[in-house]
C-alpha cells in the first residue's frame, strides 16, 4: 500500500489541447478518492496516467516515495478495474483471477490459495471453472475485482466500474466496493460521472471540469460549501437552484421576493454586491411548503405559482418557473453546457414534504431557509459566501493547509 | 409460407451439393475402374462387374516412388510455407492494427497489389532468378513464392481480427504485470486464434493447389509438388495415359487437405471474444 501524489500534472494531446491541466492531488495511504466530473473533464485520462497507460506531459506522479512518470504499467504495481471489465474470454474465471499471479511467477499452491481466498470474498466459488462469456454482468464485474484484489497491489484504480450495470445491481456493487475497500484498507482512486457514487464512496471527492481541478474536499464539504457555481451545480440532485439576486445590506431581492441573510454572509458579499447582480444558490431542500414548516424555524416566505408537482411519497418536487435577466440567463446556460445538460427554461425546483398538499397550478406559500443560501459572483462563478476553512481545496484559492489534512473533516 | 420456404431451401441445397460434388464423385468412380474398362469405354457411374479394379489403382499409385516423393514434397512445402506465412502475417497484422507508424497505408496497399498480381507473369523472371541463385528445383524455391502470394491475404484477414479485439484486453494485461510481448502472446494471440487458423487454411489451400509455380520452378522429383507430378504421371505405357491411376492419385492428394480443414475447423470457434467486455 502506498500514497499517491500528483504534482502539477498536465496532459496535452497532439493538438496541444490540455485534457488535464495542472492538477495536484495528494492521496493518503488507504484513502478512497473519487475523481468526478462531466464527460470530457479529464478524469479517466488522469486515472490512466496514474496507472501508466497514458504518458504524462509534465508534472510529477509519485507512488509512495517513488516517482513513476516513466515506469511501464507493469512496474507500478497497481490494480485496475476497467469500465468494460476487460476479462480474458479464453480463460476460466479461475485463470482470469490467477493471471497476474502467474505473470509474477507465483507457485501453484500460492496461486490456488490466493485465488480461492479472492473468490470466497467475492462469492465466485461456484463460477471458478466457467468462462466469462457465460457470466452475468454483475458476476463479470466481480471477476474483474477479483483480478485486482488477488495481488498485493499498492492501490486500486476503478474506471467507472458500475456504469454498465443496471440500477439495482449498481447499488449492491457500490456497497460491496465500499465494504471491500474498508476491509482491505487499500488506497483507491475511483473515476465516475455518477455523483451518488462520488458522494457515498469517497473519503474525498475531486471535481474536475475541462481538465482543471475545481474542488477537492469531503462529500459533506462539497455539498455544503461548493467553491464555485460549477461544483454547486454538479453536486446534488435535483441540482441547486440559481436565482438572480440583488443584495443590499442583509436583504436579498430574489425574483419571488426579498429575504434576509445572516450578517456574516452579507459582509462577505458586500464588495461584489455593489457592482450589480449576484447569483443566489439555494438547494431544493432548503425550501418547504410554508404550511408544514414549524413556526419556530427561521426563514422567509414568499408566494409563487407552482407549475408542476412530482410527488414521490416521502417528498415532492415542485417546479416554479421564473424570468431571469439576460446576463444571468447567459451564465446559467453556460453552466448547463458545462454540466452536460440542456437548459430549457429557468425554473426553481423546490423539495416539499411528502405531506404537503400543494397541487399543480396552485398559488402556494413557500418557506425558504435563507441562511443556507450561497451567493456567487456571476462573472467568475466564485462562491462569495464559502466557508474556506471547511471547503477543502478550491481552484483559485491558495489553500495550502487544506491539502495537508485529507479526509479529516469527512 | 414457411413450409414452401423450407422445401425451396432444401432443393437449392441439393442442387448446389450436386453441382459441387459431382466431379468429385466422378473422380472417385473413375479411380475404382480398371484401366481396360476405361479404355474400352465405361459410361456407368458404378464400375461394371468385369471392369472394377477394386483398390488396385490406389495400391499402384502408392507404390509409385515418384508419387510418394510428390506427396512428401507437397506436404513439406505447404506446411512450411503456411507456418512462415501465418507467423509473419500475425506479427505484421498486429503492428498494422495496433501501432501508428509511417507507411502503414503503403504496406497495406502494397500487400493488396501483390495479391492482385497475375501469378503467370512472374513465372519467367522467377525461373531466371532462381536458376541464378541456385534455388531452382528446391523446396525453398517454392516456399518463397507461396509465402509472398499468401501473405497479403493473411495480413488482411488477421488485421481485421486484431482490430476487433478491444484495446482494454491488452492494457489490462499490462496493468496485471505483463510485458508487451507477454500480453501479445497470452491474450491477443489466443483471442485471434480463429483468425490465425482461417489464414492458415487459406494459405495452405493456395500452396497445395498451385500448379503454375509447381511445374515451372521444378524439374525433378526433388521438389515437384503433387499437382505438377500428376501431370507428369505416366503409367507402364507412355502412349496410353492411365486415367484410372490419375484419378486414384487425385483422390489421394485431396485427403491431406480434408484432414487439414477438419483439424483447423475445430479451432475456428466463432464468437470466442464474446464475454470479454460488456457489449
Amino acid at each position: 500500500m502506498a500514497s499517491i501524489t500528483m504534482k502539477n500534472i498536465v496532459k496535452k494531446y497532439g493538438d496541444g489541447f490540455p485534457a488535464v491541466n495542472d492538477v495536484s492531488i495528494d492521496i493518503a495511504d488507504g484513502e478512497f478518492v473519487i475523481l468526478v466530473g462531466p464527460s470530457g473533464c479529464g478524469k479517466s485520462t488522469l486515472l490512466r496516467m496514474i496507472v501508466g497507460l497514458e504518458d504524462i506531459t509534465s508534472g510529477d506522479m509519485m507512488i509512495g516515495e517513488k516517482k513513476v512518470n516513466d515506469l511501464a504499467p507493469r512496474d507500478r504495481n497497481l490494480a485496475m478495474v476497467f469500465q468494460n471489465y476487460a476479462l480474458y474470454p479464453h480463460l476460466t474465471v479461475f485463470e482470469n483471477i490467477a493471471f497476474p499471479l502467474r505473470l509474477a511467477g507465483a507457485s501453484e499452491s500460492e496461486i490456488t490459495e490466493k485465488v480461492n481466498a479472492a473468490s470466497k470474498t467475492l462469492e465466485l466459488d461456484e463460477h471458478l471453472q466457467r468462462k466469462p462469456g457465460n457470466l452475468s454482468g454483475g458476476q463479470r464485474q466481480r471477476v474483474a475485482m477479483g483480478r485486482a484484489i488477488v495481488r498485493d497491489a499498492d492501490a486500486f484504480l476503478f474506471d467507472e466500474p458500475l456504469s454498465n450495470l443496471d440500477a439495482k445491481l449498481r447499488g449492491q456493487m457500490r456497497s460491496e466496493i465500499s465494504r471491500l475497500q474498508k476491509r482491505l484498507g487499500i488506497t483507491t482512486v475511483y473515476v465516475t460521472h455518477d455523483q451518488t457514487e462520488a458522494m457515498t464512496l469517497g473519503d474525498r471527492v475531486a471535481v474536475l471540469k475541462r481538465g482543471v481541478l475545481q474542488q477537492l474536499a469531503s462529500p459533506r464539504q462539497l455539498y455544503s460549501n461548493p467553491g464555485n457555481l460549477f461544483v454547486a451545480g454538479f453536486i446534488g440532485s435535483p441540482p441547486m437552484n440559481f436565482l438572480p439576486a440583488k443584495v443590499s445590506g442583509t436583504s436579498v431581492e430574489l425574483p419571488f421576493g426579498t429575504v434576509q441573510i445572516p450578517q456574516d454572509k452579507a459582509d462577505k458579499v458586500a464588495a461584489s454586491a455593489a457592482n450589480g447582480l449576484l447569483m443566489a444558490g439555494i438547494r431544493p431542500e432548503h425550501f418547504e411548503d410554508a404550511a408544514v414548516v414549524d413556526a419556530s424555524r427561521q426563514g422567509s416566505t414568499f408566494r409563487a405559482k407552482v407549475d408542476v408537482v412530482e410527488w414521490l411519497g416521502n417528498e415532492a418536487y415542485a417546479y416554479i418557473p421564473f424570468e431571469a435577466p439576460p446576463e444571468v440567463r447567459e451564465q446559467l446556460e453556460q453552466l448547463e453546457r458545462d454540466l452536460d445538460g440542456e437548459s430549457l427554461r429557468t425554473q426553481l425546483v423546490v423539495s416539499l414534504d411528502g405531506t404537503s398538499r400543494i397541487a399543480e397550478g396552485d398559488e402556494a406559500e413557500i418557506w425558504v431557509d435563507s441562511s443556507k443560501m450561497h451567493l456567487f459572483d456571476p462573472a467568475t462563478g466564485e462562491n462569495l459566501t464559502v466557508d474556506l476553512d471547511n471547503a477543502g481545496y478550491i481552484h483559485g484559492h491558495a489553500m495550502a493547509e487544506a491539502a495537508e489534512q485529507p479526509a479529516a473533516a469527512g | 409460407m414457411r413450409g414452401t420456404n423450407k422445401v425451396g431451401i432444401g432443393v437449392g441445397f441439393i442442387l448446389i451439393m450436386v453441382w459441387c460434388l459431382l466431379p468429385v464423385a466422378w473422380i472417385i468412380s473413375l479411380s475404382f475402374k480398371s484401366q481396360e474398362a476405361i479404355t474400352a469405354g465405361s459410361p456407368g457411374f458404378l464400375p461394371t462387374s468385369g471392369g472394377s479394379a477394386g483398390f488396385q489403382n490406389y495400391v499402384d499409385v502408392l507404390n509409385d516412388e515418384q508419387f510418394r516423393r510428390a506427396i512428401f514434397n507437397s506436404i513439406g512445402i505447404c506446411l512450411i510455407a503456411t507456418a512462415l506465412s501465418v507467423i509473419l502475417a500475425t506479427l505484421a497484422a498486429y503492428a498494422i492494427a495496433r501501432l501508428e507508424f509511417k507507411g502503414k497505408r503503403f504496406v497495406l496497399t502494397t500487400a493488396l497489389a501483390i495479391a492482385m498480381f497475375p501469378v503467370v507473369s512472374l513465372v519467367s523472371p522467377l525461373f531466371d532468378m532462381w536458376r541464378t541463385l541456385g534455388i531452382y528445383d528446391t523446396w525453398i524455391g517454392l516456399i518463397i513464392p507461396y509465402m509472398s502470394f499468401t501473405l497479403p491475404l493473411a495480413i488482411w484477414t488477421l488485421s481485421a481480427f486484431f482490430r476487433e479485439i478491444p484495446w482494454e484486453m491488452e492494457q489490462a494485461a499490462q496493468v496485471d504485470g505483463a510485458t508487451s510481448w507477454q500480453a501479445f502472446r497470452k491474450v491477443i494471440v489466443p483471442l485471434a486464434a480463429p483468425g490465425v487458423f482461417t489464414a492458415a487454411i487459406l494459405t495452405f489451400f493456395f500452396a497445395w493447389n498451385d500448379f503454375v509455380f509447381g511445374i515451372s520452378l521444378t524439374s525433378t522429383e526433388a521438389a515437384r509438388p503433387i499437382p505438377a507430378a500428376l501431370s507428369f504421371f505416366v503409367g507402364a505405357d507412355p502412349f496410353n495415359r492411365p486415367a484410372s491411376l490419375l484419378a486414384a492419385g487425385a483422390v489421394v492428394s485431396t485427403i491431406p487437405i480434408i484432414l487439414i480443414v477438419l483439424v483447423f475447423q475445430r479451432k475456428i470457434v466463432a464468437g470466442l471474444t464474446s464475454g470479454a467486455v460488456k457489449g
